[in-house]
């Protein structure tokens, strides 16, 4: 008879010894438990805590801080419905509904056979070629209500995933506009030949010359940032490449990863030399699960070509290599500290700062977090030199970005640009047509309407971490900036007062506006909230939790007016409604039975 | 007293879902009640025994919204008194009464009047029409109507609601302080 | 730079390196309101209601080391009407029912906002569910007050040697939980002598069959403002 816990182990085992059973790699192990068993069982905690020797209380709180790491049996076939707003002004409400009504689910609850369960989730990433949705957290795009009819067949025949139609889970990448990047034919080996023949203070210099800064949206200086590590005292040093690319409306790191991962592990691999690490990580945002096979043959070929592993390229002192680790749907592990803690496998709550990463980075050791487009443009410099690339783009903003361009234009994808690109230039090369506003930089970015479509893309004017949402004069842009107050208040991580509760008094009082129940009361409080927010928080997500909320108010005026219906303040929740269940007790429907509103 | 008699402010107090205790803490007053009479004239209150009020100064409300009666009683103070005064724990965050909130009414009312030991045979839940209906949540008063001034306390002392008082009529913010201020 | 003073609302304040600025004010007497911060412990920095302007820009004073030259401004108007904020987003966050909690009168949250004048908990209640846990036969745990503070947390692990503490959930699900598979106080191994039964500055972890023992107006803050620092020990 096989004891409860033991059930448990066969499958344990095998995941724990891959992890050398160490605790840093508690949210891997749960992550591939759950895929496995499909949801983390109590008794495989009690395995892990003796395993892992950690006490069952941080198990359970890193288990379930992340969205796709559950605790309870959700269904075999777990569909999560991407939530941004490109993908609601695609039809993905509509589609979600459907799905339900042919499964005889309710969203959020699983069917009562335990087949499957529907949800919603935060922007997937395919944004281009949405609506998405991930079902057992592989990605499948371009929705449809035939698609939808399809899946729920499919699901119903419990077919299992692998022999779905191939056609379903093709992502296209979509590049529109290639400059330097996106154009470069990179040879594996190429810059780190460059980095060994120049040396790595000299190509430490070349980086700096470059002036190239961090992609993640910050801009902070990359050769700054490597010579700050490169000099801190620490018995390791470590290389971390941000792929948790969760702000709404980006992909360009989904894209750069499928045809570009090898440049972007050769600039882990620049770093690593210059600031002498031994070990990397690649953190990937669970969304992209679907890429991880193809980056670990990109990862082996690199050690074929002893482009990583013990002595690349030949030198003795040149040992490094490169670990996947993904993140489990939280977006605020896009933040270098709590993605350190993640990497850690701890809750993704953000540190405070200082220290930073630079000195007490992962494991407390001098680390190096940068974007995944940083990476793959300093493989770029390292090849071809510093003035060169400080010669692209604006004086302060050089090099290119990649822009993900989606929402309301004939052509999304991805449009690489030098820096100082305008808006309405961006808006011409993809087809957009009665632009009403340009979400820049996702949720926590910026909104910029018409009058400003001269402004530039550039840390300068408008920065950017390449998020390029397009929403013409059919939108109400009230309602875009309450989808992204509805995304910040689900990933607060919930560490600071002001984000945890703020975030979801912020999202109530535009649920009540959007219910028709707003006066000028509640328009003052909105900004007495957005006030606290930007002032108290922990982190950049309360931070830029009120960005939407703000800006459209400044540009947007007349979407919030007109759901001001009420001069005098107004309950939030209906008070007939509240009588609801007492009628129903009672049987009694009499005018007494019921309130209207007040006079 | 012997300035001209200024216009009296017209005061109307009621009890939602509360106990009478901040009435209580209101006679508590004591002897300054007599000063009181001297600025004030109250209206509807549980003293006067008037049914509704007319237009006020001042409305001072105990106690929560438990029921239907209780919305329409704090919609008419609104309506008619400039300044509304929430006294008490209950008109504040709902007090005991909201201490239900956890639990679902429907599962409240079968146990109250189906299920629970010793009731009478026959014994159903009330649906006269005459009497209120208890709404699915208790609620403080800010969630309904916009109140102008809180006294918290369970109850509030006597001392606390006439500093708020005469803050109020002297024309200045109320303050209670250290001392005065308390939520229990 | 031998000066090792600040200035913290006009008052000048001295440090020594590496104290923050909370640490250096406590010292001085001076109070900053706090609800995660104990001076036994590893700061925190999540409630925020330390927050202060050190030359010009928000800081969590219990996490923000103190500096030289530093102008430090505390006590004003804008601040403590955040501060004040921050206090009734936690009221209507949990449950949190004064009259009939035993920790009325030494409770820190209650007195924080005495102090900042809270006359009322101003946004709409959550009112959630909560259940409390009475397993344990010496100790009570009524989660309907947790401010999320982590002090018992950091008490039980960093000096109880015992995890019997965790944070669960994320955002505005964040909650409590106990080192035990049934979820339950009594099959961790929390006894009376811990540091974390001792640390709650809420009326979250009660000890049984003993309450409202000291009677009202002679509760610590009864006595004095939580401002006047009684209990605090100055060296």
């Amino acid at each position: 008879m096989v004891s409860d816990t033991e059930r448990h182990a066969t499958y344990l085992d095998p995941i724990l010894e891959r992890h050398g059973f160490a605790a840093t790699s508690l949210l891997q192990v749960l992550r591939e438990a759950q895929e496995h068993f499909g949801y983390i069982h109590a008794d495989a905690i009690t395995y892990l805590t003796q395993k892992l020797k950690l006490p069952r209380v941080k198990i359970e709180g890193v288990a379930t801080f992340y969205s796709f790491l559950y605790l309870q049996p959700r269904g075999e076939y777990r569909v999560l419905f991407s939530d941004n707003i490109t993908d609601h002004m695609l039809g993905s409400a509509a589609l979600m509904n459907q799905m339900c009504q042919q499964l005889w689910v309710e969203p959020g609850k699983v069917s009562e056979d335990g087949l499957v369960s529907i949800s919603t989730t935060s922007c997937t990433g395919m944004c281009d070629q949405g609506p998405a949705l991930l079902v057992n957290n592989i990605a499948i795009n371009r929705l449809t209500p035939e698609r939808i009819v399809n899946i729920c067949e499919l699901i119903r025949k419990r077919v299992p995933l692998s022999a779905w139609p191939a056609e379903f889970f093709a992502i296209a990448d979509n590049i529109r506009r290639r400059d330097i990047l996106l154009d470069s034919s990179f040879e594996s080996g190429s810059a780190l030949n460059a980095l060994l023949a120049r040396g790595s203070t000299e190509t430490l210099q070349e980086i700096k010359l470059s002036k190239l800064r961090g992609r993640g949206g910050a801009g902070f200086s990359t050769g700054s940032k490597w010579e700050f590590c490169r000099a801190a005292h620490g018995t390791h040093h470590y290389v971390v490449c941000n792929a948790d690319e969760g702000e709404p409306g980006t992909f360009k790191d989904r894209v750069l990863l499928t045809g570009y991962a090898d440049q972007v592990f050769e600039g882990l691999t620049l770093c690593a030399r210059i600031i002498g690490a031994r070990k990397g990580f690649l953190y990937l945002r669970g969304e992209y699960r679907y890429l991880l096979d193809h980056l670990l043959v990109v990862l082996q070929q690199r050690r074929d070509k002893r482009l990583l592993g013990s002595s690349i390229l030949g030198c003795a002192d040149f040992d490094f290599d490169i670990e996947i680790h993904f993140g489990a749907g939280a977006y605020v592990c896009g933040e270098e500290s709590a993605l350190i803690e993640s990497l850690e496998g701890k809750r993704g709550t953000p540190r405070n700062r200082p220290p930073f990463p630079v000195s007490n980075g992962y494991l407390d050791q001098p680390t190096v977090v940068n974007n995944v487009e940083t990476f793959a443009a300093s493989s770029l410099i390292a090849l071809r030199g510093g003035a060169w690339y400080a010669a692209i783009g604006t004086a302060t903003s050089s090099g290119t970005k990649l822009l993900s361009v989606s929402g309301d234009c004939e052509r999304p994808g991805i449009y690489e640009y030098p820096f100082g690109v305008t808006v309405a230039q961006v808006l011409a090369d993809c087809g957009a047509r009665d632009t009403q506003a340009v979400q820049v930089s996702g949720a926590s970015g910026v909104c910029v309407a018409a009058q400003e479509f001269t402004r530039r893309i550039a840390f300068e004017d408008i920065p950017t971490a390449g998020a390029f949402m397009v929403f013409d004069h059919s939108r109400d842009m009230f309602e875009v900036a309450r989808n992204f107050v509805h995304f910040f208040a689900h990933e607060s991580c919930g560490f600071c007062t002001p984000c945890r509760v703020g975030t979801r008094l912020l999202q109530n009082m535009m649920d009540k506006l959007a219910r028709g129940n707003g006066s000028p009361y509640d328009f003052a409080e909105i900004e007495k909230l957005d006030q606290l927010l930007l002032s108290m928080s922990h982190c950049g997500l309360g931070h830029a939790a009120c960005n939407p909320v703000k800006d459209t108010i400044a540009k947007f005026r007349p979407a919030y007016d007109k759901r001001l219906k009420h001069h005098e303040f107004e309950p939030a929740f209906d008070l007939d409604y509240a009588l609801s269940q007492a009628r129903q007790m009672t049987g009694r429907d009499d005018a007494g039975a019921h309130l209207g509103e007040s006079k | 007293m012997n300035t001209p008699a200024k216009r009296k402010l017209k005061v109307a107090t009621t009890s939602l879902a509360g106990c009478f205790g901040c009435h209580m803490s209101l006679l508590d007053i004591d002897e300054r009640l007599f000063d009181l009479l001297e600025l004030v004239e109250f209206d509807r209150t549980p003293l006067t025994d008037i049914k509704h009020l007319g237009k006020c100064d001042i409305g001072f409300i105990e106690g929560g919204l438990c029921n239907n009666e209780n919305v329409h009683v704090l919609r008419e103070f609104r309506d008619n008194c400039n300044i509304l005064i929430a006294v008490g724990a209950c008109a504040i965050n709902g007090g005991l009464p909201a201490q239900r909130n956890h639990l679902d009414l429907p599962t409240i009312l079968q146990e109250v009047y189906h299920t629970s030991h010793g009731l009478a045979a026959g014994s159903d839940i009330p649906n006269d029409p005459e009497l209120p209906l208890p709404l699915n949540k208790v609620h403080p008063l800010h969630e309904v109507v916009k109140i102008d001034y809180f006294i918290p306390g369970c109850p509030p002392s006597g001392d606390a609601i006439w500093k708020v008082l005469t803050d109020l009529l002297a024309g200045h913010e109320p303050q209670l302080g250290h001392g005065l201020m308390h939520y229990d | 730079m031998s000066d090792k003073t600040f200035v913290l609302d006009g008052k000048t304040i001295p440090y020594a390196e590496g104290q923050t600025i909370m640490q250096a004010a406590m010292t001085a007497g001076v109070y900053i309101p706090h609800l995660c911060y104990h001076p036994e412990f590893k700061p925190h920095g999540s409630c925020k209601l330390c927050t202060v302007k050190a030359n010009g820009r928000q800081a969590a004073s219990c996490t923000q080391l103190a500096q030289s030259g530093v102008v430090v401004e505390s006590n004003t108007g804008e601040l403590n009407d955040e501060r004040r904020a921050l206090l009734q987003m936690l009221f209507v966050e949990g449950n949190h029912f004064c009259p009939s909690c035993e920790q009325s009168g030494k409770c820190k949250l209650q007195a924080t906002a005495y102090d900042l004048n809270m006359m009322s908990t101003h946004f709409d209640h959550f009112f959630p569910d909560r259940p409390v846990d009475a397993s344990h036969s010496d100790y009570l745990l009524d989660f309907n007050r947790c401010i999320l503070c982590s002090l018992c947390i950091r008490a039980s692990r960093d000096v109880d040697g015992k995890n019997v503490f965790g944070l669960a959930g994320r955002g505005i699900k964040s909650h409590l939980i106990v080192n035990a598979a049934s979820g339950q106080l009594a099959d961790t191994d929390f006894t009376a002598n811990d540091k974390a039964a001792q640390v709650c500055p809420v009326g979250v972890i009660l000890k049984k069959r003993k309450g409202f023992a000291v009677p009202i107006g002679q509760r610590t803050y009864d006595l004095n403002p939580i401002s006047a620092m009684p209990g605090v020990k100055q060296d």
